[in-house]
């Protein structure tokens, strides 16, 4: 279900089963192959039953967009979302030093940097886990507070607290 | 050109040279055993076929094939077939685990590796798209499950998805599997020995590029969709997974092992998915890669002191660890079945020879002197101290590492006793312990040649049943493991065939499937199993019959009293044979492997029936 204005995908860790159908839905809509090296979204899972899924989260204040010196980065207002101008993208990397998360991907047989996108708007990855019943992925309209930029942590920090949590 | 959905290419390390090449495989040979374990049949047929009943299935002729099909990272629900000749029945097993390096070794380019030979000193296989290495694994032999993870992971500075071996599979247990992802193992075959034996703890694949072009994506697309959805909605499965087997498989269906098959019932409420549901789950659902339905779990149990984790345990791990033993305390079984993960154990085989063991015990084959200690059914001290005894291969432990099939035949030796004597109390066929469904009730849904017939022993996921062409019989085994894909996410055959040709390209009917495909596979696989060897070779008159416990009456529950009908089963099996195209030796007749184009393989059949005719 679309929402008004920009978007956020909210992610609950909780709810993840680790089925990578999110990187599926992903490289299929920007590949058109299954191609889980290139998703936008990627699900780390260090240890048994503590998956993390991680991608961009739209940081009020874009960082990465900031910090890229050929302008390839840009946010479309639209969505809220970073989008890639693929043509500009040099590989240089400033963008995922920029992130506080180091979200970003830079990866073999891709020729520019791997942001989400937010797909312009109806996220192919919250289709797929919504799809499969597993809810682990929602749209929402995008949080107006500052926290959202909390959520842009490295996937092994992340999984490193849940470890505690979920396995004791 | 490779054919569609495939890489057509094989990685074929030799271990003893240390040489690695890549080997291509031709797109008609594909059309013609798919992959997966009918390919591995094909190429064990074509390498090793001619000397079979001379290879030791833990020495260096041996070949550990690692083999994905074409429906591998394209239809939900992820399997990858560890296959070689099994050093449990001298035959050729598809041995499926889940496992990402299923669809990792694909994104590498590959379908899969033959690894021949054996190395002098420990090893891993590291596999980074096209850069291949053999490593040096001196520091990483000897560890268990977890803490080889972890070391890996130290050494690579990431997780990479991997196959890997304990200390079990290092010191050649028969019942040793190869494990990957911390708690899933390719059990049956006992390939976790073989890979010991070849001095390999680990496969490590890495691959980051796209899976191979389908034929047609449009299509391909939509029946993803659709099977994904329809999966999906198995929401009870997805609730409890296999575990709920541990009361419905007693209770309702009266087919549950139970001290080893004594009883096949129990209404022990305790000793359920419920009492794991509520006190011992941690993650619920949780999922193998691609997958809708997700019905594992991850349990986790502190006893004394020490915590363990396992998935599950499933139904197979919860049975077989658990009321087969007599162990009915479900923290205890989470613990037992934590511990087989972390040596490398196959649960089923392993929890098939410990009750076993305790039944001899019981029985006064085995003593205390025998053993070191005492054994008692449901006793968690001593099961534990017995587990480890058989990984490490410590005292009697050595001779259960065996399995019970040939540990029968060496204690027996010992105690200078009839062979017969103690086989009746094993519980397998052709070496391989029967799978935790059992056929006396008639209300599971394995028939009673299921195992007989069964080209892979007590295999419970590839059983023989009537009628020959459809999803009951072991036809429909050869589709899956070879396609690879998962038994629980499948649906119905006509829509699995019809996928299989939308990600091919190729034209299988049902018919040719069920006619020609499935009983080509089946008919190299029957014919590796009785030319056998070199330490057990089967008697189709003798070994194609179910374990003397099933033709005992059930003691009690609903269905008390029931047994197999050995007129029954022969009759059936009969009809089954015939259905193949094989003849009352269950051989396949020299017409059935020229219209199967297994022309090399007539003069070997007629070998094997005058072998028997003597």
């Amino acid at each position: 279900m679309p929402v008004k204005g920009q978007l956020w995908i909210l992610v609950d860790y909780n709810l993840c089963t680790d089925c990578r159908l999110c990187e599926i839905a992903c490289s299929l809509k920007h590949e058109n192959m299954i191609w889980p090296e290139a998703s936008r979204i990627k699900v780390y899972e260090p240890y048994p039953g503590v998956p993390v899924p991680s991608l961009c989260v739209q940081c009020p204040d874009y960082p990465c967009v900031n910090s890229c010196p050929t302008k390839a980065l840009r946010v479309n207002e639209a969505t809220g979302g970073v989008t890639v101008d693929t043509g500009l993208c040099t590989l240089c990397g400033k963008c995922v030093e920029a992130c506080p998360g180091r979200i970003p991907r830079i990866v073999k047989g891709v020729s520019h940097v791997l942001i989400c996108d937010l797909c312009g708007g109806d996220p192919e990855c919250v289709k797929a886990c919504n799809m499969a019943g597993y809810n682990a992925l929602r749209v929402v309209g995008k949080p107006a507070s500052s926290v959202v930029k909390l959520y842009a942590r490295p996937p092994g920090i992340i999984a490193e607290e849940l470890r505690k949590k979920v396995l004791g | 050109m490779s054919p569609y959905g495939l890489t057509g290419r094989f990685l074929e390390v030799d271990l003893s040279s240390k040489s690695i090449r890549e080997t291509r495989i031709p797109g008609y040979i594909y059309r013609m055993y798919i992959g997966g374990r009918g390919l591995a049949t094909y190429i064990l047929w074509r390498e090793l076929g001619r000397k079979w009943h001379e290879i030791d299935p833990l020495g260096p002729e041996n070949m550990l094939i690692i083999a994905t099909g074409p429906l591998t990272g394209f239809y939900p629900g992820i399997k990858l077939a560890v296959s070689g000749k099994s050093p449990q029945s001298n035959g050729v097993i598809g041995s499926t685990v889940s496992s990402d390096v299923a669809f990792s070794l694909k994104a590498a380019g590959y379908d899969g590796i033959i690894i021949k030979g054996a190395s002098q000193d420990p090893v891993y296989l590291y596999i980074e798209d096209e850069h291949v290495e053999i490593r040096d694994a001196g520091k990483l032999w000897g560890l268990k499950g977890s803490g080889l993870l972890e070391a890996l992971r130290r050494e690579l500075g990431s997780d990479e998805p991997s196959l890997y071996i304990g200390p079990a599979g290092e010191n050649l247990v028969r019942t040793a599997a190869v494990m990957s992802r911390w708690f899933h193992a390719a059990g049956y075959g006992g390939y976790g020995a073989v890979m010991g034996s070849k001095k390999l703890k680990a496969i490590v694949v890495k691959g980051c590029g796209p899976l191979p072009r389908v034929a047609d994506q449009g299509e391909y697309i939509k029946l993803w969709r659709e099977v994904v959805e329809r999966v999906s909605q198995r929401r009870i499965f997805r609730q409890w997974g296999t575990t709920a087997g541990l009361w419905e498989t007693g209770y309702d269906t009266s087919s549950e092992p139970i001290m080893n098959w004594r009883e096949e019932w129990h209404n022990n409420k305790d000793f359920s998915h419920l009492a794991l549901e509520s006190k011992h789950w941690v993650k619920n659902p949780w999922a193998d890669w691609g997958c809708p339905l997700a019905c594992m779990k991850v349990s986790k149990t502190v006893i004394e002191g020490k915590i363990y984790y396992t998935d599950g345990p499933d139904y197979e791990m919860g049975a077989y660890l658990g009321c087969n033993l007599g162990v009915f305390r479900v923290e205890e079984v989470i613990a037992l079945s934590s511990m087989a993960d972390e040596l490398g154990l196959c649960g089923i085989q392993t929890g098939n020879t410990l009750g076993f063991a305790l039944e001899l015990y019981e029985k006064g084959y085995l003593t205390r002197e025998d053993i070191g200690y005492e054994l008692k059914w449901g006793d968690f001290n001593s099961l534990k101290r017995l587990l480890e005894d058989i990984a490490y291969r410590r005292g009697m432990g050595s001779i259960l590492a065996e399995g019970a099939y040939r540990a029968a035949l060496k204690i027996a030796g010992l105690k200078n006793l009839d062979p017969g004597e103690l086989l009746r109390y094993t519980v397998q066929v052709k070496g391989v312990g029967v799978g935790a469904h059992g056929i006396r009730s008639g209300k599971d849904y394995p028939q009673p040649i299921a195992y007989a017939g069964s080209v892979q022993g007590g295999d419970h996921t590839s059983v023989a049943g009537l009628p020959v062409d459809n999803d009951s019989s072991e036809a429909w085994s050869v589709f899956l493991d070879s396609g690879v894909v998962c038994m629980f996410t499948a649906v119905d055959d006509s829509t699995m065939i019809k996928y299989l040709n939308t990600v091919t390209g190729w034209n299988i009917t049902r018919e040719e499937f069920y006619g020609e495909i499935a009983p080509r596979v089946l008919s190299l696989q029957r014919i590796l199993l009785l030319l056998g060897g070199p330490d057990a070779t089967w008697d189709p008159r003798i070994h194609d019959d179910n374990p003397p416990r099933f033709y005992e009456p059930l003691p009690s529950g609903p269905y008390k009293g029931a047994r197999v009908d050995p007129s029954d089963v022969r009759s059936k099996l009969a009809e089954y044979y015939k259905g193949l195209g094989w003849d009352e030796y269950g051989i396949p007749t020299e017409e059935t492997l020229r219209r199967l184009k297994l022309y090399d393989a007539v003069e070997v059949a007629r070998e094997l029936r005058e072998r028997i005719e003597g």
